[in-house]
């Protein structure tokens, strides 16, 4: 069998078939389509994560919770009595990641919205909110702020979703909605 | 000094293998099984502990395996086949022989040399930080430097590949333009040496910091530029498993590219748009602003996606002109029917790619959509969609040329035909499962590199829904399939490397593994010009009604969360 010379050395000269134009109009144009979509939600969608972040020291982040927890402690709760913190509506509210742990408990109200901080003490972890499924990443000397409205009450927990090592699927947190 | 290289000519094909290439794409391919196989067996340990009603290893295990399983499978399978591959595309389709074969030995030697020494690092207990290891949590240091050595001989490699091009330029041992499979291998190597600039440009400081010379790596930094690493080095596989596709259809049914302009148009774009994928890991970082993230995530208006819907409707395309071509014309989809189902490398081609398309394609631009990921960041979905890009998409399209590879280029005939006739079934089916099951574990809010989803030895107590518990069950029935299918690929490989009669010069007629010109198709540039394709419409026609479908169903899901500004 030979080996047969290129059959057209010109190939970008050759026409584009009607078939392929098509597609690839319409592909380019879903893409843009899909791009419009994310500006969109920015704008009229009711889910985005805000660019607020702050650079932190994690020993200045953790004093600032222990006083919000301080503060606004109504009881404290399980083996390790973590303590439930039930701030006002509207307010700033913090939680910390550390091995292994979402540090404090917070108790909010449903319909009201807060601005949620959270920083890492020690290495990186996820806060996966369930079962509403809201998952962020959360690393050390980040601290960054989410405003967020629960809508539904209950019990939440928080996962950690980012692999830290040993005691990795032991690190839960919770957060309390309840009604007014 | 010109030596002669000696080189014969392959019976089947017509061209040129030099015996420099020949081992070395031998040696390379075999060394890549044994990672599938070590990485695949960790895989379905893994599956099994997080199967609940199994949960076989304890805890400090399953993160060791795991880290093991991503290392093995995800970077030295892969990357072993493609410089395989790669000196396959150079030097054998371009008759020419392997520029500097020390250093592609070289290269061979410091690959391996590396990736025995993450896996002794790993085992060693002291780096069970997950493939990606994150900062600041520390592996020990031949960890990293483990890593950097693979990818340092992957460099090497990638340039005796362009120096074979140049040669082969140079003694115009082809005419024209280079073969559409040798080009897509081009932009798989060019990919390749900003993929590995990347993970050297983090993996040395990170190594410096292991051993205390380095004071402090900032962890939004680490990510995006290891992502440039980690993310590109998928689009090396992208580019890599597309030419094995034009390949496979070139030499099995003797197809060509519907436009060689359009096809390689879209590899180009490729090597353009791929490298922003780093930020889909970014998107829900503190720090990074929502612009970059957008712009970013969609690779500049999706158009690297663009290329690979390009190539989604030019494959079938292809195969469809081919079959036409060849008499099978009856109604839209006659000459599907009668593709050659039974011949394990095409079924493998098709079925990555259908897998690759809709379990990974479609699956990873909702993924990449910035407020989308919101609600999947780090879960199982994540897993889900890259098992199907990789392991359905890649894995079975390199498994599928292996089928090739193995009677033209060790020139064995496959033992055990019918085993490997039913392998890419068995291997696909499990591997859609492991894929479908863990995305719907991840929508359920399932954590993905999670040891137990019961919060057994948890302080607090949260439940799961049943149904994740299910999905975690059937994913575990999956991995078993997918790796019956693995296995049945192992065997059937070593043991006709090992054992397999030796293939004689007149099998070509005896006993085809391509179709007669299927080589010259392969080899030359050419397009196939305007037939009507109707079923190719067809089907491109479903798979974009499931994509458009599937995408506002999650924009559905994400307008039902907690409001979050």
């Amino acid at each position: 069998m030979a080996l047969t010379p290129p059959e057209n050395p010109h190939w970008w000269r050759e026409p584009l078939h009607r078939m392929e134009i098509g597609w690839i109009t319409i592909a380019f144009l879903w893409g843009l389509f899909m791009f419009g979509v994310m500006v969109y939600w920015h704008i009229n969608g009711e889910q985005n994560l805000s660019n607020e972040a702050y650079r932190v020291n994690p020993d200045v982040y953790g004093e600032k919770v222990e006083a919000f927890a301080e503060k606004y402690t109504v009881r404290t709760e399980g083996k390790t009595e973590i303590p439930v913190v039930k701030p006002p509506p509207g307010s700033d509210i913090y939680m910390l990641g550390r091995l292994w742990e979402w540090w404090p408990i917070l108790e909010l109200q449903k319909d009201q919205t807060y601005r949620l901080h959270l920083s890492s003490m020690d290495w990186q972890h996820g806060f996966s909110l369930q079962p509403t499924n809201i998952n962020l990443q959360v690393h050390p000397k980040y601290e960054m702020v989410v405003t967020l409205k629960p809508t539904k009450s209950g019990e939440f927990g928080v996962v950690c979703n980012e692999f830290c090592g040993i005691g990795h699927h032991t690190m839960l947190g919770k957060i309390y909605v309840v009604d007014k | 000094m010109i030596a002669k290289e000696k080189f014969r000519v392959c019976p089947d094909t017509g061209f040129k293998v030099f015996d420099t290439t020949e081992k070395l794409i031998k040696i390379n391919a075999v060394v890549a099984v044994v990672f599938l196989a070590v990485g695949g067996l960790f895989g379905l340990l893994v599956a099994l502990t997080r199967w609940p009603a199994v949960h076989l290893l304890p805890a400090d295990l399953f993160y060791l395996v795991l880290t093991a399983h991503g290392a093995d499978v995800l970077l030295f399978w892969i990357v072993f086949f493609e410089v395989a591959v790669l000196y396959f595309a150079g030097s054998v389709l371009l008759n020419v022989r392997l520029a500097a074969p020390r250093w592609a030995w070289a290269a061979f030697i410091l690959m391996l040399v590396g990736a025995v020494m993450a896996n002794v690092a790993v085992l060693q207990g002291e780096s069970s930080v997950m493939f990606t290891s994150y900062v600041p949590m520390r592996a020990a240091p031949h960890f990293y430097l483990g890593l950097i050595l693979f990818a340092v001989g992957a460099l090497v490699a990638m340039f005796v590949f362009f120096g074979t091009l140049v040669i082969a330029k140079e003694e115009k041992t082809y005419e024209g333009s280079v073969p559409l499979v040798t080009f897509g291998a081009i932009v798989a190597a060019i990919i390749a040496v900003y993929t590995i600039a990347s993970g050297a440009i983090i993996l040395i400081p990170t190594l410096l910091w292991s051993l205390d010379l380095v004071a402090d790596i900032d962890s939004v930094m680490y990510k995006l530029v290891w992502w440039g690493m980690g993310h590109s080095s998928q689009q090396i596989n992208m580019a890599t498993q597309v030419s094995i596709w034009y390949c496979i259809a070139a030499m099995v049914l003797g197809a060509k590219p519907l436009s060689e302009k359009v096809s390689r148009g879209a590899f180009l774009l490729y090597i353009v748009f791929l490298q922003l994928a780093s930020a889909h890991h970014l998107l829900v970082e503190p720090g990074i602003s929502s612009e970059w993230k957008v712009f970013n995530t969609s690779y500049a208006l999706y158009l690297a996606v663009l290329g690979s819907m390009i190539h989604g409707m030019s494959i079938p395309g292809a195969v469809e002109c081919a079959q036409r071509r060849r008499g099978f014309n009856e109604g839209m989809f006659g000459w599907l029917r009668k593709a050659p189902w039974g011949n394990p490398a095409f079924s493998g081609m098709a079925l990555s790619v259908v897998l690759f398309g809709i379990l990974g394609g479609i699956t990873g631009v909702v993924l990449g959509a910035e407020q989308l990921n919101i609600i999947m960041h780090n879960t199982l979905y994540v897993p889900g969609h890259f098992h199907g890009t990789v392991v359905a998409g890649t894995t079975l399209a390199f498994m599928a040329i292996t089928y090739l590879v193995v009677p033209l280029i060790f020139r064995r005939e496959i033992i055990w035909p019918k085993v490997a006739q039913w392998q890419p079934y068995l291997f696909g089916l499990g591997v859609t499962g492991i894929s479908l099951f863990m995305m719907g574990a991840g929508t359920l809010g399932v954590s993905r590199r999670h040891w137990d989803m019961a919060f057994t030895d948890a302080p607090l107590n949260f439940d799961v829904p049943p149904a994740a518990f299910l999905m975690m069950g059937l994913n575990g029935i999956s991995a078993v399939i997918a790796s019956i299918g693995g296995i049945m690929f192992i065997l059937v490989i070593v043991g006709t490397i090992l054992f397999g009669k030796k293939r004689g010069e007149d099998a070509c007629r005896t006993n085809p593994v391509i179709l007669p010109g299927g080589g010259a198709t392969v080899m030359a540039a050419g397009s196939e010009g305007t037939l009507k394709l109707p079923g190719t419409i067809a089907l491109v026609s479903v798979f974009f009604a499931a994509f458009v479908l599937y995408y506002f169903v999650n924009w559905k899901y994400l307008s039902e969360v907690w409001p979050l500004s």
